[in-house]
């Protein structure tokens, strides 16, 4: 493991911050354990990429020149989140691309951003957690993580390494679950159709519990395994590597 | 043009969902197609160089489109073959129906092109009293049922086996009732026998093209049936309808987009047949038609290059892209509602057709990325959607609660201590509809609860409960 102390900018997630603050915590854990020194902004809110995937391309880049602002002086930022962590890695430097100013700011934000469970183990060499959870778990690759960021082994590596747990794969695991930010709003039964396919695939896995790194993902397929009154429960991975072990979401 | 039912995807998709039949042909995609695909890819170790090689093959040839296209009609021309320009669709269609008059043709055999569904040529010849016949199996099931294709390389990929059974049972009256047609073998033998005597009543053949070459000036196509060398072969006048983008250098260049088409359209090698015709048949020569005749059609295409568009003039309509999406893979092709749908159709409708008409495509997609994972040409297909998304959001025509939903959110995320409130509140309102954790109705986010429930959010988000931990 990687020894040299960095000061951590977390990026919470607006999702993280609102809906399960434990994913947060899981985060801290692992990356004080993993040596770092963690930091949380509190003048942060959303990465702007609902803005983005508007077309509001203006305003997604007002947006990333106050996450730039607020983060661009720590060693990482590390968000447990792909989706987000893509949005700053991939698409800050594309948005400010043609302005002077904030371009070469925007390059080295994302330089040193990660996302979490990629961060700990490509980064900080992290080759096992202290945790137990006993049961079978599947998994989720959420898309943005999987094919913006490479995001694949890196889970498997450490949840292999939890006490307890045998991983049972999901089939189609690399297909998207439907949420698709806004457009599980703006098209919600075609999004209902693409997260039913997954609900059944996770059923098939055989698994008690579904995990993922993208609580975007997350919400919206435990929000489809509570209508269908399933009992697998979901959670992010990092509660699961961090050892946290609440209710699951959408379980009081 | 074909009629531009994009406006009414939502309706389209909702029957699509309901409809059984669709859904369990839809089902075969990922065993037909994307599985396929991925033995084909994982036998291949040099698939991701080949892929940008093809990728940089076309944007040479983009690049340079000019001094191509003029290169290949020098060499086309010095072969006997005679080349029409055509602006439009309406342009391409009086150039045909002049070569078919030319020949006073009464029956027109065409072999698979989607550049005919864009320009909508087989109700105009019909007008005109010339009679028009599919070849390919997929397009000729869609002519007997008078529909149009949902897939560009599987046409009827939306029909069922049964489906197609009871269509033919209905249109070959003249065979015996109790024949048998349970296997899709039986199908394809039956089309074949009834289509076989049409070829050699042909006056003219009408391929498309899946590639242009400019050093030998010879059009290209694939196909698995064969239908296109005798739709080709067999007519007195052969006519090739192809856009301006379909031209590529070399031979060899074919090679190497030959290598990536079939593997990603379908997990072949190759596709059964590939036919490269240059010119009309030579004095002395046995066969081959009489005369050949290309028709090059822009239809505004010159207009994407030098715009983030131009990426998509590198498709090679493979449909690796449909194939991959699960939107597409919900709903089917016809609920893009005109000729090209999925991800491709998704960024080449509205850039046909206008936005206006097209504007739900680019924004029923999850941005999943597969699309562009699987594009053998490296389209940034999620980039070139989100691109229409801006031209639709600076042109403001998104409905206007979503415009002011996103503008007051875009306000507040740009003023943490006010988000912290708002959301504050919020979250207050949400608690109090959870039961058990979970919310199963609600207010002003009713299309997310009608399809599945909203974990209920945190009673102390993470920044407050870090305050208070600090």
């Amino acid at each position: 493991m990687n020894r040299d102390a960095v000061d951590v900018g977390l990026f919470v997630t607006c999702l993280v911050d609102l809906f399960r603050p434990g994913v947060g915590f899981a985060a801290v854990k692992l990356l004080e354990t993993a040596g770092c020194r963690v930091y949380v902004p509190e003048n942060q809110t959303c990465c702007g990429q609902p803005a983005f995937n508007s077309g509001d391309f203006k305003g997604a880049a007002n947006i990333a020149r106050d996450v730039i602002a607020t983060f661009e002086n720590f060693d990482c930022v590390v968000a447990p989140s792909g989706s987000c962590a893509a949005q700053i890695k991939v698409y800050f430097p594309e948005l400010l691309a043609s302005d002077p100013v904030w371009s070469a700011r925007a390059e080295l934000l994302a330089e040193k951003t990660w996302e979490l469970v990629s961060f700990l183990v490509n980064c900080r060499g992290v080759e096992a957690v202290d945790a137990s959870h006993q049961g079978t778990v599947t998994y989720h690759d959420s898309c943005s993580g999987l094919r913006e960021l490479g995001v694949k082994e890196q889970p498997r590596k450490l949840l292999g390494s939890v006490v307890g747990l045998s991983l049972s794969e999901l089939e189609g695991a690399e297909e998207c679950c439907g949420f698709g930010g806004t457009f599980c709003v703006k098209y919600p039964e075609v999004s209902g159709k693409i997260v039913g396919q997954k609900t059944e695939a996770v059923a098939a896995s055989g698994a008690q519990t579904l995990l993922a790194g993208d609580l975007g993902c997350l919400l919206n397929m435990a929000g489809k395994l509570s209508r269908e009154n399933s009992d697998v429960e979901v959670r992010h991975v990092a509660e699961v590597l961090a050892g946290e072990s609440g209710p699951a979401i959408g379980r009081g | 043009m074909m009629q531009v039912n994009s406006s009414a995807f939502k309706e389209i998709a909702h029957k699509a969902l309901h409809d059984d039949q669709l859904q369990e042909a839809l089902g075969l995609l990922r065993t037909n197609f994307g599985d396929a695909r991925a033995t084909a890819v994982e036998r291949l170790p040099e698939f991701g160089a080949l892929r940008n090689a093809g990728r940089d093959i076309r944007n040479h040839t983009l690049e340079n489109l000019d001094h191509y296209l003029e290169a290949w009609e020098v060499k086309a021309t010095e072969q006997g073959a005679i080349v029409h320009w055509a602006r439009d669709g309406e342009e391409a269609r009086r150039i045909i129906l002049g070569l078919c008059r030319s020949v006073d043709a009464k029956l027109m055999a065409k072999s698979k092109t989607m550049i005919s569904e864009e320009i909508a040529l087989n109700p105009f010849l019909e007008d005109e009293g010339i009679e028009v016949i599919e070849t390919d199996l997929g397009e000729y099931i869609l002519q007997l049922a008078d529909e149009p294709p949902s897939h560009v390389i599987g046409p009827a990929i939306h029909k069922t086996k049964e489906q197609v059974a009871d269509l033919f049972r209905d249109s070959h009256a003249a065979l015996d009732p109790a024949r048998r047609l349970v296997e899709i073998s039986d199908m394809v033998g039956e089309a074949r026998q009834v289509l076989r005597e049409r070829y050699f009543e042909a006056d003219v053949g009408l391929t498309g093209a899946n590639f242009l070459i400019a050093e030998t000036g010879s059009s290209v196509i694939v196909t698995n049936e064969g239908n296109g060398d005798l739709s080709q072969g067999l007519a007195k006048m052969h006519i090739v309808l192809a856009t301006i983008d379909k031209v590529i250098p070399t031979l060899n260049d074919l090679a190497t987009v030959l290598r990536l088409l079939a593997r990603s359209a379908t997990g072949q090698e190759m596709a059964a047949y590939t036919t490269l015709s240059t010119g009309p048949r030579r004095t002395d020569a046995e066969g081959g038609p009489e005369s050949c005749h290309v028709v090059i059609l822009d239809n505004g295409r010159t207009g994407w290059l030098g715009t983030p568009f131009q990426e998509a003039l590198r498709c090679v309509r493979c449909g690796a892209c449909m194939n991959h999406c699960p939107v597409y893979g919900a709903v089917g092709g016809h609920a893009y509602g005109w000729v090209y749908p999925g991800p491709i159709g998704a960024v080449l409708t509205p850039a046909l057709v206008g936005i206006e008409r097209a504007r739900h495509l680019p924004n029923a997609s999850t941005f999943c990325g597969r699309c562009e994972s699987v594009c053998p040409m490296r389209i940034p297909l999620p980039k070139l959607m989100r691109e229409w998304r801006r031209q639709e959001f600076e042109s403001k025509i998104q409905p206007l609660r979503q415009r002011f939903g996103l503008a007051f959110w875009r306000w507040l995320a740009q003023r943490p201590v006010l988000y912290r409130w708002a959301t504050a509140i919020a979250v207050h309102g949400m608690r109090l509809l959870a039961r058990d954790g979970r919310i199963r109705r609600l207010p002003l986010a009713g299309a997310w609860t009608s399809v599945r429930d909203m974990p209920a959010p945190a009673r102390r988000s993470f920044q407050s409960q870090w305050k208070g931990r600090k």
